[in-house]
């Protein structure tokens, strides 16, 4: 039994490992130093098991800065097609986008995200699905610590002001309140970078109380 | 590989100078290679005194303060908001930076990186004039003359149509024709006698068969190729090309370029199988698009009607229009729109002397004022003009200046059919006020000088900048003798036109907020002459009437006679020529835009690119004005 997990763990491949291996050596630097990568998940729909990630966009954040051609843009062929989520992504079936295979675009994200601290909106929703894709290759789950920026927003406000909050931001709430231009909302990369502008203009709300802590900001 | 964000960054970049300068795909891979850099209140992209980056910078949202340091306290030197460029020095000199950038609220910036920019936009010299207006306007030192001679060329792009393309072509109605049979000396006389260049050879149905022009007669006739006796159908260009009234101008030049010809024929059908009704040459085209000063002068001293000298100022605004589209000096431009302007004048006045039922009791002189007088009149404004005429016996008197008002009446309507309108505080000649004798004009202007009150001072703008138009100059050079003569005896008047000069706060406010207009018709525009251009102008006639300098009236030409006096005050004085210029050449081109004078802009109509150039003037008027203030005390 042990020996079979043992060779399931060898078994793993490459791309994996190196993977894995960033996070045996990862040091905490000040956060403002950190490089962040924002990302979004487009899907078919929103069932973990039945549902597939269509598009897959990331932006990375290193002081206060987001390359553009540090930027991924990836849109994968799946089986799996559900032509009434199409008004909200805009992804065809056979559309003119160039698509890769699930493994290749698992392998460009490993490679892109490396051991970065990962932001989302409701990150545990695109968490899950890539957790989700990883399984289905036999890989483990994502080893990268998340943030979510709708929880991330909730801890920004005054604690007098606690009481008013909604329960759930979504992302147009929060490009509302915090005066974010919605241009490409719904593609992958457009909300990946939308997400980026929001969390950096939270954390630098967050530290105006200056001395803003990893505990905190993982928390 | 598909990059939604570059697209959204060029989409966004398209929408400023320099960017919407360069070719979308270029502009794609600039996007591609863009930093986004978020700002917290306070951050800082650069500091003063850091070495250059490799980026240069476009604010994308918020507002980025530019500041600097001098002798240990903080000057700032602009706030950019969205679409403005800066940090472009390392594009222009690679060394440090000269001031510090900081957001000033929360911001977002693009960073262009520099390399990738000049490769790409090596050999696109609108976009290099553009930065380099950018920069001299972020840049503290005003009077760089480096960038001076660059920064007010043009850069935006010859989109205007020339509406004169697309009107009629005005032809030569009854062309001179001969019949084949005429032999080519009898139609050269015909030609020569009649001063034409072409003649039609047509049938006994008065279709044209051929033309000959003066070059067919140099080709084959003078060469020996053919008798002169020869008949017209042997040398004849045939057939002729031809077109149909009512053709356009476009097309009538279009026809002309691709058949290498300089003469349509112009027949009914517009074949050749009708009769001929006209002849369009390449001359008329050129007088139509008006695109020539010595045509337009030509067709005003050639004009015994109002209605011909209208036609020949309205070319003159087209004239104007392409001048200014194509970059040709201020100076120069001023000067041709001084002559044509005059010219006008002077054939108003002499029409109007020839349709008097007497000739003139006495000679007299005919002033134009204020715009005019300075040669700056650009396009049709209000006239302002004023009659000396030689004192005359007292009993003569009354029916003297009774026949010059007559007389000025009419020159004052002739010139308002034409396009300039009645000024609206009635200072022309047709008002007995301004329609005086020598001696009445030099007492007026003693009391003007030695009794300053604040009518004075509001005519002084427009009197003091006369210019002789007609008749007897020497009236005239008397007048500016009286003035300068009893100026030597008061400080007081200069202390007036300094107080007028400086009443005018500076055009730019808090936070480079352009100063509008509070209230009235005209509120929140921008009122150039007021605001811009007037102080400029009063400042300089304080100037030269200070140093007693004559005969120059034109506002830049003042500035650079100061120049010349004071060289310790050079490049204030040059910086006050150029940004009188350039507010001129502004406003005329508002004006055209507009049709009217150009006096209010809308603030909102202007682009990014024009309002940098705006601000660029602004600099010098505070300096003069400063100036004055010491020089005069006040």
């Amino acid at each position: 039994m042990l020996n079979w997990f043992k060779s399931k763990k060898k078994n793993y491949p490459d791309f994996w490992l190196e993977y894995l291996n960033h996070f045996k050596s990862k040091k905490r630097t000040i956060i403002k130093e950190t490089r962040f990568v924002a990302f979004d998940t487009e899907t078919t729909g929103f069932d973990r098991k039945e549902d597939r990630i269509l598009s897959i966009g990331a932006v990375s954040i290193t002081k206060k800065t987001i390359q553009v051609n540090q930027s991924l843009e990836l849109y994968i062929e799946q089986d799996i097609f559900k032509p009434e989520t199409v008004k909200i992504h805009g992804i065809l079936k056979h559309g003119s986008l160039e698509k890769i295979s699930e493994i290749e675009a698992i392998k460009k994200f490993l490679a892109y995200i490396k051991d970065s601290d990962l932001v989302a909106h409701h990150a545990g929703f695109d968490k899950n699905m890539v957790n989700e894709m990883l399984l289905r290759h036999n890989l483990g789950k994502l080893k990268n610590k998340f943030i979510d920026t709708g929880h991330l927003y909730n801890k920004s406000k005054h604690i007098i002001y606690r009481e008013n909050l909604k329960e759930h931001y979504s992302l147009d709430d929060l490009c509302e309140e915090l005066n974010v231009p919605k241009t490409d909302r719904h593609t992958a990369t457009g909300d990946a970078l939308i997400t980026a502008i929001i969390f950096l203009k939270i954390l630098s709300r967050l530290d105006k109380r200056k001395n803003l802590e990893w505990d905190y900001l993982l928390k | 590989m598909k990059n939604s964000i570059a697209e959204r960054v060029a989409d966004f970049l398209n929408r400023y100078p320099p960017f919407n300068m360069i070719s979308s795909q270029d502009l794609l891979q600039i996007a591609k290679e863009v930093n986004i850099v978020y700002l917290e209140k306070g951050d800082t992209v650069y500091n003063q005194d850091d070495s250059f980056n490799h980026h240069f910078f476009i604010v994308r949202d918020g507002a980025i303060n530019l500041h600097y340091t001098l002798n240990d306290s903080d000057k700032n030197l602009n706030i950019n908001d969205v679409g403005d460029v800066f940090g472009v020095r390392p594009l222009i000199a690679k060394e440090n930076y000269k001031h510090t950038a900081t957001a000033n609220e929360e911001s977002i910036v693009y960073g262009i990186p520099i390399d990738l920019f000049q490769s790409i936009t090596y050999n696109n010299s609108q976009v290099s004039k553009y930065l380099v207006t950018a920069f001299a306007t972020n840049a503290y030192d005003p009077y760089t003359t480096e960038e001076n001679s660059k920064v007010f060329v043009d850069y935006l792009p010859n989109t205007a149509n020339d509406v004169a393309n697309f009107q009629t072509a005005d032809y030569t109605k009854n062309p001179v024709t001969c019949n084949a049979k005429t032999s080519l000396r009898d139609a050269a006389i015909k030609m020569s006698t009649l001063k034409i260049g072409c003649i039609i050879v047509v049938d006994d149905q008065k279709k044209p068969l051929g033309i000959i022009t003066n070059s067919d007669i140099k080709n084959k006739i003078a060469t020996g190729k053919f008798p002169i006796e020869t008949e017209v159908t042997n040398i004849m260009s045939s057939p002729v090309f031809t077109g149909k009234k009512g053709l356009t101008i476009a097309d009538a030049q279009l026809q002309m370029i691709k058949n290498s010809i300089g003469h349509l024929c112009i027949t009914h059908d517009g074949t050749t199988n009708t009769k001929i009704i006209g002849i369009l040459t390449h001359h008329d085209i050129l007088v139509a698009l008006g695109n020539s000063p010595s045509v337009i002068l030509k067709e005003i001293k050639r004009a015994n009607r109002t209605k011909k000298l209208r036609t020949a100022r309205l070319k003159a605004n087209t004239l104007l229009k392409s001048y200014l589209e194509q970059n040709i000096p201020l100076s120069h431009i001023v000067k041709i729109m001084a002559q044509i302007n005059d010219a006008i004048s002077f054939k108003v006045v002499e029409i109007a002397v020839n349709r008097m039922p007497t000739p003139p009791p006495t000679s007299f002189a005919w002033l134009a004022l204020g715009s005019q007088g300075r040669h700056e009149q650009l396009l049709f404004t209000d006239q302002d003009n004023a009659l000396i005429f030689e004192d005359v016996d007292t009993d003569k008197y009354e029916d003297t200046k009774n026949y010059f008002l007559e007389l000025s009446k009419r020159i004052t309507e002739r010139l308002h059919k034409i396009g300039f309108e009645y000024c609206e505080a009635d200072m022309m000649a047709s008002n007995p006020e301004w329609c005086k004798s020598a001696s009445e004009w030099q007492t007026q202007f003693k009391n003007w000088i030695l009794q300053p009150d604040e009518k004075a001072v509001l005519l002084s703008s427009i009197f003091f900048d006369y210019n002789y138009i007609y008749g007897n100059k020497y009236l005239v050079e008397n007048l500016t003798e009286t003035i300068f003569n009893t100026i030597d005896n008061t400080s007081q008047f200069f202390k007036f036109l300094g107080r007028d000069a400086i009443k005018s706060p500076s055009p730019v406010g808090f936070f480079k907020k352009f100063v509008v207009e509070q209230n009235g018709e005209q509120k929140d525009l921008f009122n150039i002459k007021n605001r811009a251009l007037m102080p400029l102008i009063d400042s300089a006639r304080l100037l030269v009437l200070i140093n007693k300098i004559k005969g120059i009236n034109n506002t830049a030409e003042r500035y650079e006679k100061m120049a010349e006096l004071e060289p310790e005050n050079k490049a204030l004085y040059n910086s006050c020529a150029y940004a009188f210029k350039a507010l001129s050449k502004f406003k005329a081109k508002q004006g055209l835009l507009h049709k009217n004078s150009g006096k209010f802009i809308a603030l909102e109509s202007l682009t990014k690119e024009e309002k940098l150039k705006l601000r660029r003037c602004f600099k010098p008027i505070n300096e003069i004005q400063e100036t004055l203030k010491y020089k005069f005390d006040l």
